[in-house]
């Protein structure tokens, strides 16, 4: 910030970090969900067993995190949200492997 | 805020208000809105968490079951709802920028897509449904009864998590029904919007359940 491009620069970054991302953004990632709900219809019709199950969550998991990122803004809210959401969904991942520790060992 | 108080400290209200008080002071937090909104949605996602943990563990013991269950489901049908939902999910990320930069009749645009394409969602569902229960396919029915216990299981788990999540989207509908009322009459504009953001953090959530309904149900081969 010692010359007047940088300014602009923090200006613009500034800009953006109260606005957000454009429209242009946001049809980005449609379109990118869009290609995932295709990928995931695919995969299922390939045969791969109990892999099956996994890519079709990895995929799911993938169009999630956009969705959460973009669509519901995280990426631009302070350090206090990602921490925040990150603890909801570890207390989650906690309470899911939990219980096929138990079901699964039974 | 600070365009706030020089805009209101012109009004003829707001200077007998500050004649009183000293100055105007509008109670007001987006942080804290957005954040409480968040925390109401972690028990959303544990609500649902718990059901897709019943849903999983039921797949670990009948998985033969839930297969042949699952393919009864309509795939073409659960895609372009999927498709639907996510769309309706971009007119309500849109609808927020559009407000913040001040465009409020593109906003309200934004916002009657995304509940015509909830609706689309809903109708499509309706019809889905109505297939399943005229094959006589539905909670305490004879028909789903004579079946093997896995693929009772199976449906049970839909109704039951489909049927959760479609009173999220009609929620949601109306959430967004009451914004954009709030948009229209400028109750909502560019310098406040936190109100139509949340509504629009609701709308995703309802979106980010489905994404994992959609290959949980209709994928499961």
């Amino acid at each position: 910030m010692q010359d007047t491009t940088h300014d602009a620069h923090a200006a613009h970054a500034a800009h953006d970090a109260h606005h957000g991302p454009g429209y242009r953004t946001f049809v980005a990632i449609w379109a990118t969900l869009m290609v995932f709900t295709g990928l995931t219809v695919w995969l299922s019709t390939v045969h791969l067993g109990f892999l099956n199950v996994l890519a079709a969550m990895a995929v799911a998991t993938s169009k999630a995190l956009l969705v959460v990122l973009f669509f519901m803004h995280l990426k631009y809210e302070s350090r206090t949200f990602h921490w925040m959401v990150f603890t909801a969904f570890f207390v989650l991942a906690i309470f899911i492997s939990m219980t096929f520790f138990d079901t699964a060992y039974r | 805020m600070s365009d706030d108080l020089s805009t209101s400290s012109v009004s003829p209200v707001a200077e007998a208000v500050s004649e009183t008080h000293g100055h105007v002071h509008e109670h007001r937090d987006d942080v804290g809105a957005k954040m409480g909104m968040w925390l109401f949605l972690f028990t959303e996602i544990l609500l649902f968490g718990g059901l897709f943990v019943l849903y999983s563990v039921t797949l670990q013991r009948y998985p033969h079951e839930f297969h042949l269950a699952s393919k009864e489901l309509d795939t073409v049908v659960g895609t372009i709802n999927t498709m639907v939902l996510i769309t309706s999910s971009l007119f309500a990320a849109l609808s927020v920028i559009a407000l913040q930069r001040g465009e409020a009749k593109r906003c309200k645009l934004f916002i009657l897509l995304t509940i015509v394409l909830a609706l689309v969602f809903l109708v499509n569902k309706y019809f889905e449904w109505g297939v399943k229960f005229h094959h006589g396919l539905y909670p305490g029915a004879a028909v789903l009864a004579a079946r093997p216990v896995g693929e009772q299981a199976f449906f049970g788990l839909y109704f039951t998590m489909t049927g959760l999540h479609g009173l999220h989207v009609i929620i949601g509908m109306a959430l967004l029904g009451w914004v954009y009322r709030q948009v229209h009459t400028g109750r909502l504009n560019k310098d406040r919007n936190v109100t139509l953001e949340n509504a629009g953090l609701y709308w995703h959530l309802v979106d980010l359940i489905w994404i994992y309904l959609f290959p949980l149900y209709y994928l499961i081969t």
